[in-house]
């Protein structure tokens, strides 16, 4: 545990984990803009998950109301978080569990590590979550010697290609079919030479593989959706039913939560059940959606550990505007609309959140100076907060963390400019005029002149889009 | 300290240093129920891939022998009712039945609890027609046999006649990825298929 005095409102620490980069998000951003797979990859992805998700909440004749109820709900668990947690963990163990705290990545990987030893097993099932990758958990279980397996086929893809997740909703975006038949045929144990590309056959390819482990391994490691403080209940969404596998089958299940997940009563799941599917996936409601409450005797993981996770949250939850970015629900819904985003891909973003949300969320958690560039990684132009069915008000975050980022003023005036740039089309087409008129002039490239050159001196530049994403929003 | 004091802790200064709190009023002005539209339910359910059979309930063991093949190994909850089983399925009731053999049925068969029309969502709360959560994970097929008067019609409605302390699971559709490509794929680790018998 860190020596932190009682009652000081406490960043991520460094060295574990990954809510930081290695590098400033311009030129993590360069690399990516000059992969052309990347970004045709990621502009279908995003195009057909906005239009998915587009349908699905024209259906809903009260998306707004909901949107507001969203809101409000968050705005008052964080205004009661303390109490709430209280009686979260008071309901948890008296359905039969065992809560633990831990206040940073740090106590967590610990605890998380110490009741695996405890059980023998020297293998985890782990369903996606975002938590556990801020808290770099698989990192800490290699360490001491017990191997995690994803079991989401994305997390698979980028587990077997020992790479990095990209998208929070579809973390391989960046990979197409031919790209992951070959990390499969490499990685994958056990798996049929003859495999093809496609969708059917990779993923049939990925059930067998984890069948016998699922069947096997005694304990599994899972985030949480939602928390009910009122019933002690967890949820966890998900499609494949890889969660439902790591929830049910084991001996002991261990869930990690960060603080902001609890919701005060059952009630409240009617709200964000309702907003996370439609503003996620873009689907009515996801394939499955498990609750438990403690451990049932007979039925699923006799032993259930929930460990309550602060890591930089309190520091976030002491900014009465910032604190917004607590609410997040984890749609990704503003990821697909951002138009930074959209050329850049994740990785650019080097924390584990990535987009609008990510970089509002990043630098509050570890404090501004360790992740500045990011809030210059937008062109502010809101369609995040149009999009994000928790209406939470990323571009004024934005704009509170400039002020606070101690940011070289040339690179943060060409990243602002760039972005501001590409979401507005005429202005965007003055600069690639100035760039065909400067390349007949004889210069080299086609990057941008200056001060956009900043950020775009290796790569070609994208069509403009035909209109911006606020309007496309709005005419949406 | 304990940790558990030094984050609570933490949270209680962040809120003081936040300055005093105003008690949040949340509106809750959106619709808690709705007509319900039961063509709309099977419209949805198969919109996401799933089998619809409305049949009588006398019809019940006919239509499941029809959709499993002859001899097939199907195991059932305990207090799964015994006339919605045909003779041409080889029945196993889940008496602590091991995840093996489980895993190795042809089908599953339970009731469910309640249905969500708008969503095309039936769920499970692991009473004794519908059994452990196992149950209906491991077999490729499930085969879910609903009451109409278990459908409602909004989400709303649905959470206000479960029961929170109950392990519940919410499936709309076959288990599916949309991972590669974005394109959808039926049957990762669930079942492959699912078919909900109507009842009405
Ligand atoms: S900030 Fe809003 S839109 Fe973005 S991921 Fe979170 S909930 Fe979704």
């Amino acid at each position: 545990m860190t020596h932190t005095f009682l009652g000081m409102p406490s960043t991520a620490p460094p060295g574990v984990g990954h809510l930081r980069g290695t590098e400033p998000f311009p030129s993590a951003a360069r690399r990516s803009l000059a992969d052309p797979q990347l970004r045709r990859n990621l502009g279908h992805a995003t195009a057909t998950i906005r239009a998915r998700s587009a349908g699905m909440i024209a259906e809903v004749p009260d998306w707004q109301q909901l949107r507001e109820a969203g809101r409000a709900i968050k705005t008052d668990v964080m205004a009661r978080l303390p109490e709430l947690l209280e009686q979260l963990e008071a309901r948890v163990t008296e359905a039969g569990a065992v809560v633990h705290w831990a206040a940073d990545a740090t106590e967590a990987n610990r605890i998380v590590t110490d009741l695996v030893r405890a059980t023998g097993s020297e293998r985890v099932i782990k369903v996606k979550s975002m938590v556990t990758q801020e808290i770099g958990l698989n990192e800490a279980l290699v360490a001491a010697g017990i191997a995690p397996v994803e079991t989401d086929l994305a997390e698979l893809i980028v587990q077997l290609g020992d790479d990095r997740p990209s998208h929070i909703l579809v973390p391989a975006i960046h990979r197409n079919r031919a790209e992951i038949r070959e990390i499969f045929l490499r990685a994958m144990p056990g798996v049929d030479p003859g495999l093809t590309d496609e969708p059917a056959a990779l993923a049939a390819a990925a059930r067998n593989y984890l069948r016998q482990t699922f069947l096997t391994t005694k304990v599994a490691v899972s985030g949480a959706n939602f928390a009910v403080a009122q019933t002690g209940t967890l949820a966890v969404v998900e499609s494949e039913g890889n969660g439902r596998m790591c929830l049910t089958l084991p001996e002991t299940l261990i869930t990690v939560m960060g603080i902001e997940k609890v919701v005060p009563t059952w009630q409240d799941l009617e709200v964000f059940l309702q907003l996370l599917p439609r503003a996620s996936t873009g689907e009515r409601m996801n394939p499955y959606t498990s609750m438990w409450t403690g451990v049932t005797p007979g039925d699923g993981p006799q032993a259930f550990h929930l460990v309550l996770l602060d890591n930089g949250r309190s520091a976030v939850l002491a900014d009465p505007t910032g604190r917004q970015a607590l609410h997040c629900i984890r749609c990704s819904a503003c990821l697909n609309v951002c138009p930074v985003y959209e050329r850049t891909g994740g990785h650019a973003y080097g924390s584990v959140y990535p987009g609008p949300i990510g970089a509002v969320l990043s630098p509050q958690l570890t404090g501004v100076a360790d992740n500045a560039s990011l809030p210059y990684a937008s062109s502010l132009c809101g369609a995040c907060y149009d999009a994000c069915p928790v209406k939470i008000n990323i571009p004024e975050l934005l704009v509170q963390l400039r002020d606070q980022a101690p940011h070289p003023r040339a690179e943060a005036a060409a990243m602002a400019a760039a972005a501001y740039t590409m979401d507005h089309p005429r202005l965007y087409e003055a600069a690639q005029r100035a760039v065909r008129l400067s390349r007949l002039a004889g210069r080299r490239g086609c990057a941008l002149p200056p001060p956009l050159d900043g950020w775009t001196a290796s790569r070609d530049l994208p069509d403009p889009p035909a209109q911006t994403f606020r309007q496309w929003w709005a005419g949406r | 300290m304990s940790s558990r004091d030094l984050l609570l802790g933490r949270l209680r200064a962040a809120l003081a240093a936040g300055g005093p709190q105003v008690p949040v009023e949340v509106p809750r002005d959106y619709r808690h129920g709705g007509p319900l539209d039961l063509d709309r339910f099977v419209a949805r359910l198969i919109d996401y891939r799933a089998q619809v059979h409305r049949v009588s309930e006398d019809a019940v063991a006919d239509t499941i022998a029809a959709i499993l093949p002859a001899g097939a190994t199907v195991v059932v909850p305990p207090g799964l009712p015994s006339g919605w089983l045909p003779s041409t399925v080889t029945v196993r009731p889940d008496h602590d039945l091991d995840n093996g053999r489980i895993a190795a049925a042809d089908a599953v068969v339970t009731a469910a609890a309640v249905a969500v029309a708008e969503t095309g969502t039936v769920v499970l709360d692991g009473s004794p027609d519908q059994g452990r959560r196992v149950l209906s994970l491991l077999p490729d097929r499930h085969v879910c046999v609903l009451r109409t008067a278990q459908v409602v019609a909004t989400v709303p409605e649905a959470l206000a006649r479960l029961t929170p302390q109950r392990p519940l699971t919410w499936i709309s559709g076959p288990s599916a990825t949309s991972d590669i490509e974005l394109s959808r794929v039926e049957g990762v680790h669930g079942p492959r298929t699912l078919h909900v018998v109507l009842l009405p």
